[in-house]
């Protein structure tokens, strides 16, 4: 049985993986992927210490910290469920079953999906979730991108320089994001804003070829190449079913990383901790190690 | 003994440097394809592939999509 099984390789599991391997803990470190949403994120500006670093390039600077300490990773592994049974926690994955006395949930967040028809058919053929990966693949095209705030304008804004037309498909009466990024939106002449629209399916053949919206309305479909779908994040928090977690599916922690569950802690973009930032995560995650140390102390 | 590995990304895209990343450290060489600024190779793999996105991953022959580690290691023998 291990002293702590961290779930996630992000900014705030990497760093829970840092300060545990300090406290010389006997622990694993369970992960779809390394370096998580920084992994993919383009330029950062704000990670102290780094004027500017790319998103990779931070991701690769976390797993090398990580790795320096000769940790157990196991990646890319997916974690079904999390309950604790008496006093052992038990972690089941797609891969295998691990037992400990303490966990730290840093499993972060994933894009928010537009549950409509033809939207799983369409992934990867014309709909989207990364405008920074295949926006390129787009050039010359007419293009969607779905949503209104922040991810969604920057999406639009990279893709001016791109796409032929581009409109912009909001649910709610107005544009949410930054008011420079908006009014750089509305400056140009080939992004057609389209507020109060709801996606209603996404059509084509081999390929996307049109989105159906209702919008005026009316119902009707938009012929595009390209659907960008930008509408937010949501906790990768669905298998720890005993964990108390608020509307928005965000596990709630006290000031010490403390879940409802003795022993279960949580850190980073999957708790309910306002404001979602690298190096708040960060910062989260070695707490997370800190108090996870401590409880192991105390109930020895 | 040596694979033919190709790789089809973008420059900006994070999971193909990802990618590309760990086909370095694995010390495997490949031939990086621009699909940004290269058409005709964008055409190629949207073909080959039935989908736009990006990373391709192409070894002799067996076309993986996506930063997939596993089908990567698999698909190399490592």
């Amino acid at each position: 049985m291990y002293d702590l099984i961290i779930i996630g390789a992000g900014p705030a599991g990497i760093t829970a993986t840092v300060y545990a391997a300090r406290k010389k803990m006997d622990f694993l470190v369970v992960s779809g992927d390394i370096g998580g949403q920084a992994a993919w994120s383009g330029d950062i500006e704000n990670y102290t210490g780094y004027q500017f670093i790319t998103g990779p390039e931070l991701a690769l600077k976390f797993e090398d910290h990580m790795r320096k300490y000769g940790v157990t990773v196991k990646e890319p592994e997916q974690v079904l469920d999390i309950r604790k049974i008496e006093d052992k926690i038990i972690v089941k994955t797609d891969k295998g079953r691990y037992e400990s006395r303490t966990a730290i949930i840093a499993s972060g967040k994933r894009s928010r999906e537009l549950s409509v028809p033809g939207e799983k058919e369409f992934k990867n053929k014309g709909l989207t979730y990364c405008a920074t990966c295949d926006g390129p693949l787009f050039a010359g095209k007419d293009v969607a991108v779905i949503g209104g705030g922040n991810s969604a304008l920057d999406a639009v804004l990279q893709l001016i320089k791109i796409a032929r037309r581009i409109y912009l498909v909001n649910i709610v009466s107005h544009l949410t994001g930054d008011p420079v990024m908006i009014d750089k939106v509305h400056e140009s002449d080939i992004v057609t804003v389209m507020n109060n629209a709801k996606v209603l399916g996404i059509t084509g053949a081999e390929m996307v070829n049109g989105i159906k919206i209702r919008y005026d309305g009316q119902e009707r479909i938009i012929p595009v190449e390209g659907i960008f779908v930008e509408i937010g994040l949501i906790p990768n928090s669905h298998f720890a079913p005993d964990l108390d977690k608020n509307a928005l599916g965000e596990i709630k922690v006290d000031c010490c990383n403390r879940t409802n569950i003795p022993g279960i802690f949580a850190a980073g973009d999957v708790t309910d901790l306002p404001e979602k930032q690298i190096i708040i995560a960060a910062g989260e995650g070695s707490k997370a190690s800190l108090s996870a140390f401590k409880y192991l102390n105390q109930h020895r | 003994m040596n694979k033919k590995v190709k790789v089809y990304s973008t420059p900006t895209c994070p999971f193909c440097i990802r990618a590309k990343q760990f086909l370095k450290e694995s010390a495997v060489s490949f031939e990086d394809i621009d699909v940004s600024t290269n058409h005709e190779a964008a055409q190629e793999m949207m073909k080959r592939s039935g989908q736009m996105g990006v990373p391709v991953i192409d070894i002799e022959g067996e076309l993986i999509v996506g930063f997939d580690k596993d089908k990567i290691r698999k698909a190399l023998g490592l």
